[in-house]
């Protein structure tokens, strides 16, 4: 055992005295390995080619991030009242953003032409939309079989009361021509959001539905309104309707457009569904069948969960794109934010050569900002899943 | 079965249901107690609103006007911002009562589109600016020019006739928009940027260097801008042309904002029909005998409408020229009313 | 007793016989459809009638009389129709839309794989590049891009001169065109024969490698072949085109090929665009191949390279397909926000100016339509045969 073990030292002499005896403390990882250096090397520059790619890479940065920041913030023009403060001068030669503009027009770019002393009521409906989103989000939040009921019933049949208001209780009606910017976009958004998905279903169900005529109806139309650009859908919702229905039955310019967008949306939420659909196991039907429950029971509590569950991040990648896909909704004259940052910018009074590039940095940041939210949240999301199936 | 089949029915008769014919425009206005009037949302001076969502412009104070002359109230107009693709639709399918949205008249306009020009409120034309460093000084100079262009109903013609009728070649660049259009022209992608001439004014103020840029001479067409309304109701149709007229009228005879209520008073049998101090004019339009003291007392006559909006009190300071009254070497002559 | 005969069942209302059911829920359901649709058409004659609008298809052949700056085929403003037009615009949009999905899918590809890289920068900058192109709208990135392409090419006087009689400015890209001259059917002829040879050699080397398990170098000798035939035939024939060279006028470059800088930008940023979403899917066919594949290709000795060719991506684009689909249809949509940028795709020439100058709205929006369901519906039916080739086959 004395042999093996490595005991008392050089001093001692004897048989034990070209043995060790203690431990040799361990040597530091070589520095290559280690540190900011290490991490760098093995993650960087682990071989030539990775190496010609991180330079590349931060190449690339380098040409794109400083003239942003020094447009975005250095150079930009913070305080103003008109075109005259954004103007290129002794005092300013480079000019870059226009904040000013942003900050003179900034309660256009929320309310459009909404009337100034009924302004609260959009932030009231801001602000319920903001909670029912986080109670219907939040995994832990308390009764969240409430928050879908809150979230699909009562949220909008309040929101319609409190935007276009009812003359019974006491709110000034407010016409839809009147709505712009910010709301808007949120209001198209969130009914396309909330009318897409059970539609959607709907179709995905009627396209692998066992009638042919059924299958044959939803096909069509899920084909039809997928092969054409949206732009299209918009514009024969918005400016056709009206032709193709009797005089009397002229519905609202906003409501037309939502129709075409919920349409829209729709079609594409109904093949996520039925992706969704397709993995689950036949098994599962089968199941079902067996144990005697009728068609609406086995979509209700056998398969809709869990074909919903599995393609909740396809689900939110359709919403975002819906999100975006509500800017074409000012081709057919709805003052959305981006029309109405064009509106703003059209403007003499605030006529530069930088505004119309302001304009669309303010529209870049409010869309980064509300589809990274929901980027992270289909993420997280999915995480949960992963974690949940065992993978 | 048989209810199914009755349901159906009642639907099938619920949609084809044709009522409401839409020829009376105005007593459609009146039961809506509001005018929709189809403007430009987007073009600065004529229609678009300002920083608290008010619709202001020369256009939009058209529909102000009638507003006004049927319920004495500017404000009840509900503005439908159109663009010019779905402007003609809107207004053939009913969606708006008029259509003042510097719309050009035109002669296929009037016939196959089932549409009525009321009167020219304002007459424009397409032009041209260059770079001055290019030392062009006529348009008949552009021969092989690249010009950008702003998508429009009769810009890309004009352009095509005038360069045809010439014998010159030329590159176009078209844009959806006129930011996009300008920005392209700034940064040298074209010789050249064609608009109506109203246009160009406006446009300038947003170059890096206005003054490095000149407009040519050459007006290339005519562009007369009309308000618009359908075909088959000839009521609407005269009251919207009578209301251009009564306002040009009313600033041959100097009556504005400021001097109609001594002006009401004046012993000027002209004035005293006008302003219907005398006669039932307004009355046989369906209107009231002070329709056109309304439009006045609200928004001045055409002269101040246009100063206002396109003219020196606005940052286009667009000067009068075939806008001038006939009196003034101008082409604008209102009918007389009597 | 084994058989049920229909006394034997239980007396039940037919309406609660699933067949008939299931007939009477279609009928209504068709009824519907049929009614809507007939309603809305006879709607849609009736307010055209009383509205006096002319309609019909007459303007198809007026003369367009406007400009366009991109034409694949011969178009002039004073001689051309509005038919014309339509296909002028509609080979622009399929131009800008094949090009775009080529260059999507390469970079789709590379940076999908990018993104399972080991290089921390490297998957980093993939990510960064996905989730912040995903998220903008493409209207502001195509804007982006156009103002970057104009920014970095000088002005028309201070052109760069390329070689061989090329050009470079903000105005576009200037090439010396080549013109057939005869005796150029001959080369055409070497490129078809060589064509011919090299889907022989294809099939050959298939019969072979199955006969004896090796593979032949079939993609060496084809670009051989395909390259060196037709270019000998070429100096043969003594070299049988003409060159025409781009002439500088006083403010443009006329003559030879042209290339738009609206048409780089818009290829530029559809392409950035759409490869993002490809390359999300990309990732996701790989990641869903299992590890145990690969590993079980490298125990039967496989090199990782043929590894992934012959057995993780064949699996991964099962996946990647159906998505792959809607990504290029996508694309082609989206090129309809080429107006924003003033490149003359089939949006802006048809919906746009012929709809505006003609104000025929209905019909021209129903074509539009039906130009891209056309083109959708195509795209589909060729993505689906490929798909069924190499889906799993199931029991």
């Amino acid at each position: 055992m004395s042999h093996s073990t490595v005991s008392g030292g050089a001093r001692g002499g004897g048989i034990g005295a070209f043995v060790r005896d203690e431990r040799a403390p361990a040597l530091p990882a070589p520095a290559a390995t280690i540190g900011g250096f290490g991490w760098l090397r093995a993650n960087l520059f682990s071989t030539p080619f990775n190496a010609l790619l991180t330079l590349a890479t931060v190449a690339l940065a380098l040409l794109i991030i400083p003239p942003l920041v020094r447009f975005l913030i250095i150079d930009a023009v913070w305080e103003g009242a008109d075109r005259d403060a954004c103007l290129v001068s002794e005092a300013r030669p480079v000019v870059g953003a226009c904040w000013a503009f942003a900050r003179d027009r900034l309660a256009y770019f929320v309310y459009g032409s909404f009337p100034i002393p009924e302004r609260w009521r959009v932030d009231v409906f801001f602000v319920f939309l903001a909670l029912s989103i986080i109670w219907i989000l939040r995994i832990d939040a308390p009764r969240r079989d409430l928050a879908a009921w809150n979230f699909f019933v009562v949220l909008p049949s309040v929101s319609i009361v409190l935007l276009s208001g009812a003359k019974l209780i006491g709110l000034a009606p407010v016409d839809t021509t009147l709505w712009g910017g910010v709301l808007v976009t949120i209001v198209v958004a969130s009914v396309g959001i909330v009318v897409s998905l059970p539609l959607g279903v709907l179709l995905a169900l009627g396209r692998r539905s066992t009638m042919p005529a059924v299958r044959l109806v939803c096909t069509l139309f899920i084909e039809i309104v997928r092969g054409v650009p949206l732009i299209t859908v918009l514009f024969m919702a918005s400016v056709m309707l009206p032709l193709f229905v009797p005089p009397v039955w002229t519905p609202d310019k906003l409501i037309r457009a939502l129709v075409g967008i919920a349409l829209f949306a729709s079609a594409y939420m109904a093949e996520v569904v039925r992706a969704g659909l397709q993995a689950v196991a036949r098994g599962q039907y089968e199941a079902a069948a067996a144990v005697g429950l009728g068609y609406w029971q086995l979509m209700r509590f056998i398969v809709l969960p869990q074909a919903l569950r599995v393609t909740i991040p396809n689900i939110v990648n359709s919403y975002i794109a819906l999100f975006k896909d509500t800017t074409l909704v000012f081709i057919v004259g709805i003052f959305d934010l981006l029309k109405t940052i064009e509106v703003a910018r059209a403007d003499p009074q605030w006529a530069t050569p930088v505004t119309s590039t302001t304009g669309y940095a303010i529209a870049a940041i409010f869309y980064l900002t509300f589809c990274y939210m929901m980027t992270r949240y289909a993420m997280r999301v999915e995480r949960r899943l992963g974690v949940g199936l065992g993978r | 079965m048989n209810r199914v089949l009755t349901l159906l029915g009642i639907a099938g008769a619920a949609i084809l249901i044709t009522s409401a014919s839409i020829a009376q425009t105005l007593n459609t206005v009146k039961t809506r107690g509001s005018l929709s009037c189809g403007a430009n949302g987007q073009l600065p001076g004529f229609g678009l609103p300002d920083a608290q969502g008010n619709w202001k412009g020369f256009d939009v104070d058209y529909c102000r006007a009638l507003a006004a002359a049927v319920f004495d109230d500017p404000n009840k107009v509900k503005f439908v911002a159109l663009t010019a693709k779905d402007r003609f639709t809107a207004l053939q399918s009913g969606d708006v009562d008029v259509l003042v949205r510097n719309t050009t008249w035109t002669s296929s306009r009037d016939t196959q589109l089932g549409l009525n020009a009321t009167g020219v409120n304002y007459f424009d034309g397409q032009g041209f600016m260059v770079r001055k460093a290019l030392k062009v000084n006529s348009a008949l100079e552009l021969n092989d020019a690249a010009i950008c262009v702003q998508q429009g109903t009769t810009t890309e013609l004009n352009l095509g006739d005038y360069f045809r009728a010439n014998r010159m070649r030329f590159k176009t660049v078209t844009f959806a928009s006129v930011d996009e259009a300008l920005a392209a022209y700034d940064s040298g992608r074209c010789d050249a940027y064609t608009t109506d001439a109203s246009g160009l004014y406006g446009v300038r103020l947003k170059l890096a260097k206005p003054d490095d840029h000149i407009v040519l001479p050459e007006i290339i067409s005519k562009e007369p801008l009309s308000p618009f309304v359908r075909h088959g109701d000839d009521q609407w149709f005269d009251i919207v042309k009578w209301a251009h007229f009564a306002l040009v009228n009313a600033e041959e005879l100097a009556i504005s904002k400021a001097n109609v209520d001594e002006q009401i008073k004046s012993i000027n049998p002209e004035i005293k029909r006008l302003l219907g101090a005398e006669g039932n004019f307004g009355e046989q339009l369906g209107l009231t005998k002070d329709w056109v003291y309304r439009m006045v007392k609200h928004l001045g006559n055409y002269g101040e409408i246009f100063e206002r909006n396109i003219g020196q009190g606005s940052p286009l300071k667009i000067t009068r020229g075939l806008n001038s009254l006939w009196t003034k070497g101008g082409l604008q002559y209102g009918m007389p009313l009597r | 007793m084994s058989r049920v005969s229909g006394r034997d069942r239980p007396q039940i209302s037919l309406l609660f016989d699933p067949k008939v059911r299931s007939v009477i829920y279609q009928a209504v359901l068709l009824g519907l459809v049929g009614l809507v649709v007939y309603a809305a058409a006879s709607n849609a004659i009736d307010n055209l009638a009383r509205a006096k609008i002319a309609s019909g298809f007459a303007f198809w052949n007026h003369t367009a009389g406007f400009e366009i700056s991109q034409t694949l085929i011969a178009y002039s403003s004073q001689s051309s129709t509005y038919g014309r037009a339509f296909w002028v615009g509609l080979l622009n949009t399929l131009l800008v839309a094949g090009l775009g999905i080529a260059f999507a899918t390469i970079i789709g590809f590379i940076v999908g794989i990018a993104r399972l890289s080991s290089n921390w920068l490297v998957a980093r900058l993939a990510g960064f590049y996905v989730e912040s192109v995903r998220i903008l709208p493409l209207l502001l990135q195509l804007l982006f891009w156009y103002n970057a392409v104009l920014k970095a090419l000088p002005e028309l006087r201070d052109s760069v001169v390329l070689p061989f009689g090329g050009y470079l400015n903000n105005r576009g890209l200037f090439l010396p065109r080549l013109d057939v001259a005869p005796g150029f059917d001959l080369v055409l002829a070497a490129l078809v024969i060589a064509g011919i040879g090299a889907v022989a050699l294809r099939l050959f080397s298939r019969v072979h490698q199955r006969r004896t398990g090796r593979r032949l170098p079939v993609v060496t000798v084809t670009l051989v072949l395909i390259l060196t035939i037709p270019a000998l035939v070429f100096l043969a024939a003594g070299a049988p085109v003409t060159v025409r060279y781009p002439q500088v006028g006083r403010f443009n470059i006329s003559g030879g090929i042209e290339i738009l800088p609206e048409f780089v930008a818009l290829l530029v940023g559809l392409s950035i665009y759409t490869a993002a979403f490809i390359a999300e899917v990309v990732r996701a066919g790989i990641v869903a191949v299992s590890r145990g594949q690969m590993e079980a290709a490298q125990a039967l000795g496989l090199r990782r390279g043929l590894a992934l060719r012959l057995v993780v991506i064949p699996q991964a684009m099962r996946v990647i397909i159906p998505p792959l689909t809607n990504q290029y249809l996508n694309l082609t949509k989206n090129s309809s926000l080429a107006v924003a940028i003033g490149y003359p795709d089939f949006v802006q020439i048809f919906t746009g100016t012929v709809l505006n100058q003609t104000g025929q709205a209905i019909e021209v929006v129903a074509l539009t339509m039906a130009v891209y369901l056309t083109i959708s519906l195509g795209t589909s039916f060729l993505l689906n045969l490929y798909n069924a080739r190499v889906a799993l086959v199931e029991r």
